[in-house]
């Protein structure tokens, strides 16, 4: 396959263009279909097994070379927070629900695409000629926001549709600037690694769905695959910036440019010790910039693999983003590649003796 | 047994990070024990006896990991920021001692308290491990400490650290080795991370797909001044339980505890506790369901550096499962 040398930084222009198509296709949790089109096209030249579950989980295997491999299983989830429409009003206008953690003060104002056609719609709000100083200081809730199609379109689609943000990619200098990014990020990340994969080790991706709403589509690919190990392969809030009273920030959970974060501890899993520190070791050994994120709450597609069946050792690396869970995510280019260079290089320096070691 | 539960009690362990309670636990079971294995989660696997014609296949689980502290942030000035492993309150921790893995002790301080009647949380409290600057402190983030405070023997009364569950910890192992003979094949379980979600015993009880599950664990009283209103003592034997916020029991396994205590003389007390859960709960919903219940031992002041439980309760918590499983089940 000569269009994938080994794995070389930066990443390629194939593959930011590829990042840039993921982040702008649209994939609300329990509707991934538009994400799962773009990986089943990516992948499927090059992956030995694919499968599509009844979850819609994408299942991918790419076989190892060697004799007795290790059973990998890498999962990034396809899915995205966003919209689903709950009713059709007069005039264009549909209420709907939030998808997954999404913070309403962020929706006032924005662009929205609803539907499969990506029907344009904005979240309106009264402006401010017309509103009162007392109105402006309580933020509007989501029962009293509406998508606003426009009078004609509004017809077209109909309750149970999901609508996401419309912003566009774009890369600004050093930076990604997208929706999505969680966890776009890690799906381009996993495609790449099935079609460059470390030849030592049995390489089951996950691409998976509904994450935002539980991990729900995690738990049953995790059945399925019964891994010996498996990695979560995800974004995370870097909430980095300078606190506006000059103190030291020591609530930051990343840092952007530190480097891929790999997670001891959060609200969903206590990550196996042995495999934080492999990943730690690698970096170190290869001069991968990397970063711990900090414990605490979250949870990621880990969360609901380890405690599948007998038990799977599991640990989580994100690529740190700004402003997850809003319409426009930034993230670092390099850490994106750092976080790839690390994957590729743990999972190449894997063997069984590493459950030998204590934990 | 007492020296036995001081060596427990006293061994650092948080949930994910229970090597060090694991290895002194095989330790202590390996020669009794007929077969031993760790499983992925890092759940110790002991078995005992055989299946006979009228046994059954019983799990036990009392579970090793106890709550914690985690670093999340090490300051300009070489102070520890950290959050909690499972259900550690605020208030039990000014002035409280910890342990890291690595060996590094430390004290809790906080933020000036501005006002008496609010204590602060987590992100105003800190560890002074005794560095000056972030480059001298020998803790990193992502290391993990638990509570430091001695064993104390009070004669009828035992205090310590993590009682919750090490003196379940200790009822199993009395347990296996004084089982001599069983109908059953039983499995003592010592589970992982149980006081973050019972997540040890739900791969544990899915390996070991046990046709009867009894956990052992510590449950609440209602004993002190003023406390919460609870029909469990200390003192009047190890409780059975009824419900608590994660399970019901299965009303078999409960009739069955009760009525060998009653042929067997033991003291026991039914209990409802309104909030909590344990490992049976995991064992309850593993696989196609498992009849699952519940032996309690009561305990003061739990998840504080000084929870109190009651030794003719413990050992009678030891002579219960005897009973249990020295004869044949019918549940019914």
């Amino acid at each position: 396959m000569d269009e994938y040398p080994s794995i070389s930084l930066p990443v390629s222009e194939s593959q930011l263009n590829l990042l840039e198509r993921l982040s702008n296709a649209v994939a609300v949790s329990g509707d991934e279909r538009e994400v799962r089109a773009i990986v089943l096209e990516e992948i499927q030249p090059f992956a030995d097994e694919v499968r599509v579950d009844a979850l819609g989980n994408v299942l991918a295997v790419r076989h190892a070379s060697g004799e007795n491999p290790l059973r990998v299983m890498l999962a990034a989830h396809m899915d995205e927070v966003g919209f689903i429409l709950v009713e059709e009003e007069e005039g264009g206008w549909h209420r709907f629900e939030v998808v997954g953690g999404v913070d309403p003060r962020v929706l006032v104002g924005k662009p929205v695409v609803v539907g499969k056609d990506h029907l344009a719609g904005v979240i309106g709000a009264r402006p401010i000629h017309l509103t009162t100083p007392d109105e402006r200081k309580n933020a509007l809730s989501v029962d009293q926001l509406r998508i606003d199609l426009g009078n004609e379109n509004g017809k077209k689609v109909k309750p149970g549709e999901r609508a996401g943000f419309a912003t566009r990619f774009r890369q600004a200098g050093p930076s990604l600037i997208g929706k999505a990014l969680d966890d776009r990020l890690g799906v381009a990340i996993l495609i790449e690694l099935i079609k460059n994969p470390p030849a030592n080790v049995e390489l089951l991706a996950a691409f998976t769905v509904q994450e935002e709403i539980g991990l729900r589509g995690a738990k049953v690919a995790a059945y399925a695959l019964n891994p010996d190990l498996a990695i979560a392969v995800d974004a995370t809030p870097a909430n980095d910036l300078p606190l506006w009273d000059g103190e030291e920030n020591t609530r930051y959970n990343t840092r952007l440019g530190g480097g891929p974060a790999i997670y001891v501890a959060d609200a969903a899993t206590l990550s196996d010790p042995r495999l934080v520190r492999h990943l730690i070791r690698t970096a170190e050994e290869m001069g991968i910039p990397y970063q711990i994120r900090q414990p605490g709450g979250g949870g990621t597609d880990a969360g609901a693999i380890h405690k599948q069946r007998e038990g799977i050792p599991v640990v989580s690396v994100s690529v740190p983003v700004r402003y997850a869970h809003t319409p426009a995510l930034q993230a670092r280019l390099l850490d994106w590649e750092n976080t790839l260079s690390l994957l590729y290089h743990g999972l190449e320096r894997l063997s069984p003796e590493l459950f030998s070691e204590d934990r | 047994m007492k020296a036995l539960i001081q060596k427990l009690v006293e061994t650092i362990a948080p949930s994910g990070y229970e090597m060090p309670i694991r290895e002194l636990i095989l330790g202590e079971v390996k020669e009794v024990a007929d077969e031993v294995r760790v499983d992925a989660l890092g759940n110790l696997v002991v078995r005992k006896g055989q299946k006979s014609p009228d046994g059954k296949r019983i799990m036990l689980a009392a579970h090793m990991d106890e709550i914690g502290l985690i670093a999340t942030h090490i300051d300009e000035n070489g102070f520890v920021r950290f959050l909690t492993i499972g259900g550690v309150r605020p208030h039990t921790l000014y002035g409280g001692r910890v342990r890291f893995l690595n060996g590094v002790a430390g004290v809790i301080g906080g933020e000036r308290l501005e006002n008496m009647d609010r204590v602060h949380g987590f992100e105003k409290l800190f560890i002074d491990v005794g560095a000056t600057s972030q480059e001298d402190c020998p803790v990193r983030v992502g290391d993990v400490a638990a509570f430091e405070r001695p064993f104390l023997d009070l004669g009828k009364r035992l205090v310590a650290k993590s009682m919750d569950d090490r003196i379940s910890v200790a009822v199993m192992i009395e347990t296996l080795r004084q089982l001599k003979d069983t109908p059953h094949e039983v499995f003592f379980v010592f589970t992982t991370q149980e006081e973050v979600g019972v997540r040890g015993a739900t791969t544990a009880a899915f390996g070991v797909d046990p046709e009867i599950g009894i956990a052992v664990d510590v449950t609440a009283t209602g004993d002190t001044p003023r406390g919460m209103k609870m029909a469990v003592a200390l003192g009047k034997g190890p409780a059975i339980k009824v419900k608590d916020t994660g399970m019901i029991a299965d009303p078999r396994v409960v009739r069955w505890m009760a009525d060998t205590a009653e042929q067997a003389g033991i003291p026991y007390q039914l209990e409802i506790l309104e909030g909590g859960s344990t490992d049976a709960r995991a064992m309850q919903l593993t696989r196609a369901g498992v009849p699952a219940g519940c032996l309690s031992i009561p305990c003061r002041y739990i998840h504080t550096p000084s929870e109190m439980v009651d030794f003719e309760d413990v050992q009678n918590a030891v002579r219960m499962l005897m009973a249990l499983l020295q004869a044949p089940v019918d549940l019914k």
